[in-house]
């Protein structure tokens, strides 16, 4: 039962055109209590001898999250919202299992604290109805929290895609990317 | 004055720039804040609303503020980590005074009014009024800026008052006022929505306006074309549907190129130009000559993507054109404005919705701040001070005789040149750091070193400061209730959240203080911020930039009101032009001729290379505050010098090599960055940085004439690999170079 005022039809869509590498997301997710100034969304280069294209990570939310999956201490799990949390601080052990096998390379290990840390998608915030803060602070609207019927009516020249395909492996995830109109899955590897 | 009471070491072991850290818990007291304070982020003109958690009167952390219309919660790196400054361990606390071999000493409020005035009163005595010069700035509320341009004409009785808008937004600002009349950007940014072309030229929107990016990519969605002219592949240029790679210095030929292919196609709105124009046969007689061989040859760009810009600018029914320091940072930065605006105009694209041109202000009330009267020529409304009838109608609301009011005065980097001279001797300065900002720094520490007394309003000790035989300390843009007008023109309100901690006092008190002391307290009777406004809005009453009908009250229910609003049933101007009733004295706007010239320092064979100056997202102006704060310095910790590959492998510069670059004006070592992002002829730096990172130590003090903006953008360097590889960030420490 929904106890919480969190809206289901409010969607997480990331848009790497849209990103100018300004790292406010970062800054804004650090100042959460529960992060205790480390960030759960991380920003880069890709190549900056290249270009100036930044590209943003933060936590997809897979349907079938790997990360619980081979999480030995049960500390990671998916409520039913979709929101799969971090780990659950009593029980991880720091085995950094989901570290390794998180196909997109989401939760850190932070060593000082012998744990793991990943997005949670500021449930403090979401729970109450709120947009993430990385989302709510986004400069250019490279991150958007808000309905699916939002961002196809904004934004007609891209379509929200959450398949994602590591080989022969296929991901489907709560958060989109943003691709040209008419994507419906991202090959990672092809091979 | 001499050099430093002690070495730049000593005094930034004691007054910082240190590092500001959040506790890793947070605040104590954020998560049950006494009060949540509406207010706007304390940096550039874009003028972000935030919300600022108070506990125990100290800011312990900030909320989005969602509703708030312009950026709906959104911020950058700099507004999420504003907050930290009224926490922080360099604030000053207590008036201090310079002692000799030893630093500064704290001294009594008391005291050091004595010394100010007594100063101030020893160097008009001996060498003339004008002989004490006046330094302001704006970050400043309207209220503020207002209130400085008073207390210097009428207090200080000094017509040398100047600010640090100089550097900023005066080139756009006077272009405005030859062409329209009026100088206030013409359109709020919800005239992006549906625009079918932007171009936006010598702006690198992401990095210094992050929030505007939203409203550029709105105006994407829903078809708009992106030009972005810039000699770097700036964030926002990577996904432009065009970028123009412009060499430093040659912007007034491409706006001049482009004119030429809008009358050779007749691109052109005749109606508009016949009936609300003037000067359009002298504007095409300039760029008669100007095809595309020659504009390539001119600019760098290869002329199909000239042609380009032209045919989707002229064929469009709906544009918006805005601008930044990119193209007014020059000697012919006016020029290189009265080219934009002669496109704006040809295609007649102005007053209507979509079609918008503006110039994007870049500090806080760079909009505001040059309005109401401490620019060296000027009173409030936007007023001449050498115009009879202006002088004689702010004279009388300010209730002095109109022989009084001092003329018109010198401009910034004038003031600090007639204190290098010896002409000027004292010096009273509020928000502003030469030192660091202006551009031949080594002139300007001279001239520092020259005064014979120096005093200071502010609330970190910044570098300029250093050389202050008085700091008076001042009071955080959240420390004291006024407003600000944004880069759209439009009037937000400024709430106090805290007092000033310690013995600081607000800026304002301060400066009614010393009027007092000076004699003239009966024309600065002022109970409150909202008092001095009203007479602000006196003042600006009749003027272009006509704030009469603008109260507190209205500012709040509204989220911001947009000037001109000349009386209280007025719903003030988000567009303007609607009518074509341009201010100019024909009431027509009008084009100008923008005959090409070469900037000031061409390249040679001593200095080859072309250098440019600009910003990075997480430093902001001078640094004074940003370069505190310490995620912020993490970010981009050391001033870094962009070059080409190819024209690093022509030098033999490795990456993060130490190259010295060597101007005309002075020499200093920055790690190189190997990047394809930027022309090979050209060198960048970014400026926020002190001592011997400042990249200020090299530009050149060329000015426009007519602005007087110096050419922070272009100068010729030569480029000495030190064949070591740079030290770390952590080691050089730039943030707080000596």
């Amino acid at each position: 039962m929904n106890t919480t005022t969190f809206r289901t039809d409010q969607e997480f869509f990331f848009d790497p055109q849209r990103c100018i590498g300004c790292h406010a997301c970062e800054m804004a997710c650090a100042e959460c209590e529960t992060n205790g100034q480390t960030a759960m969304i991380h920003v880069d280069y890709v190549d900056r001898f290249l270009t100036t294209q930044t590209s943003v990570q933060v936590c997809m939310h897979c349907e079938d999250p790997v990360c619980a999956k081979v999480c030995p201490a049960d500390a990671i799990t998916k409520d039913e919202f979709g929101i799969v949390h971090s780990a659950n601080t009593a029980r991880c052990i720091a085995c950094s299992n989901c570290v390794q096998a998180c196909p997109f390379g989401v939760p850190k290990k932070v060593e000082p604290l012998d744990l793991m840390m990943k997005c949670n998608m500021c449930y403090d915030r979401t729970s109450a109805g709120k947009k993430p803060m990385c989302a709510t602070v986004c400069p250019s609207g490279a991150l958007f929290y808000g309905t699916r019927e939002q961002i196809t009516r904004n934004r007609p020249k891209s379509s929200p895609v959450n398949t994602f395909r590591f080989g022969q492996q296929l991901v489907k995830t709560k958060v989109n990317i943003m691709m040209p109109k008419g994507a419906t899955e991202l090959i990672v590897d092809s091979e | 004055m001499a050099t430093l009471p002690v070495t730049a070491e000593n005094l930034i072991a004691q007054f910082g720039p240190s590092l500001n850290f959040p506790p890793v818990q947070g605040y104590p007291g954020r998560d049950e804040p006494d009060e949540v304070v509406k207010t706007h982020c304390c940096f550039c003109g874009m003028q972000c609303g935030i919300k600022l958690l108070v506990k125990d009167n100290r800011i312990v952390g900030f909320e989005p503020w969602e509703e708030f219309p312009y950026n709906e919660g959104r911020l950058c790196p700099k507004g999420v980590q504003r907050y930290l400054q009224n926490n922080h361990p360099d604030r000053l606390l207590d008036p201090i005074e310079r002692v000799e071999g030893k630093g500064f000493r704290p001294i009594g409020w008391d005291a050091a009014y004595d010394r100010l005035i007594s100063e101030i009163q020893r160097i008009q005595g001996q060498y003339g009024r004008d002989a004490f010069a006046m330094l302001s700035g704006v970050s400043l509320t309207n209220e503020k800026s207002y209130l400085v341009g008073k207390f210097a004409r009428v207090a200080l009785k000094t017509k040398n008052l100047d600010y640090n808008g100089r550097l900023c937004m005066v080139s756009a600002g006077a272009g405005n006022k030859k062409a329209f009349g009026l100088d206030r950007g013409s359109n709020n940014y919800s005239d992006l929505a549906h625009a079918e072309v932007v171009m936006i030229c010598g702006t690198n929107v992401s990095e210094t306006f992050p929030t505007l990016t939203h409203w550029i990519w709105q105006a994407r969605d829903n078809g708009a074309k992106l030009i972005v002219v810039d000699p770097r592949l700036t964030p926002i240029a990577r996904t432009a549907d065009l970028h123009l790679p412009i060499r430093p210095g040659r912007d007034s030929a491409l706006y001049g190129a482009i004119l030429h292919q809008l009358i050779k196609h007749d691109w052109l709105d005749h109606e508009f130009i016949a009936n609300h124009t003037s000067g359009f046969e002298e504007a095409k007689k300039a760029v008669e000559s100007y095809d595309l061989e020659w504009a390539e040859r001119t600019t760098g760009i290869p002329k199909d993507k000239i042609m380009q810009a032209a045919q989707w600018w002229g064929a469009a029914k709906t544009s918006f054109l805005m601008h930044a320091r990119g193209i007014e940072h020059h000697s012919k930065g006016v020029e290189n404005v009265l080219g934009c605006i002669n496109l704006v105009l040809a295609t007649g694209r102005i007053g209507k919705p979509y079609c918008g041109y503006a110039t994007i202000t870049g500090q806080g009330n760079g909009q505001g701040g040059r309005e109401h009267g401490h620019k060296c020529d000027q009173l409030p409304g936007n007023r001449d001070i050498e115009n009879p009838e202006h002088r004689k109608y702010i004279s009388s609301v300010w209730g002095i005789e109109e022989k009084e009011m001092p003329g018109k005065g010198l401009t910034a980097y004038e003031i600090m040149e007639a204190i290098h001279r010896g002409e000027i001797k004292g010096l009273l300065s509020i928000c502003f750091n030469p030192l660091v900002s202006l551009p031949n720094n080594n002139m300007i520490r001279e001239a520092l070193e020259k005064l014979e007394f120096y005093a200071c309003i502010d609330f970190f000790l910044n570098e300029t400061a250093r050389h202050a035989n008085l700091i008076l300390p001042g009071s955080l843009h959240e420390e004291e209730d006024g407003t600000v007008t944004t880069a759209e023109g439009r009037v937000v309100r400024i709430r106090k959240a805290i007092n000033p901690p310690g013995n600081a006092r607000t800026d304002t008190s301060i400066l009614l203080e010393i009027a007092k002391r000076l004699g003239a307290e009966k024309h600065f009777s002022f109970n409150s911020s909202e008092d001095i406004f009203n007479e602000l809005r006196v003042a600006s009453k009749g003027g272009t930039a006509d704030y009469f009908g603008i109260t507190y009250k209205k500012i709040e229910d509204n989220m911001g009101v947009f000037w001109p609003c000349p009386s209280e049933d007025h719903p003030g101007t988000p567009r303007l032009w609607e009518d074509r009733k341009f201010k100019t004295p024909d009431g027509r706007a009008h084009f100008h001729g923008v005959p090409y010239r070469e900037p000031a320092e061409l390249t040679d064979a001593d200095y080859p290379m072309i250098l440019t100056t600009g910003r990075v997202v997480s430093q902001y102006l001078s640094g004074t505050q940003t370069r505190r704060i310490g995620k912020l310095v993490e970010q981009y910790p050391e001033p870094l010098l962009e070059i080409h590959p190819q024209t690093a492998a022509r030098f033999g510069i490795k990456d993060r090599e130490l190259v010295k670059v060597v101007t005309r004006r002075g020499a200093a070592e920055f790690p190189a960055q190997l990047v394809e992002t930027i022309r090979e002829d050209t060198v960048f730096i970014p400026y926020h940085w002190p001592g011997r990172k400042s990249a200020n130590q090299l530009t050149s003090g060329h000015l426009d004439p007519i602005s007087k903006i110096p050419e922070f953008k272009v100068c010729a360097c030569r480029l000495e690999p030190q064949g070591r590889p740079a030290p770390s960030p952590a080691e050089t420490k730039a943030y707080a170079s000596a």
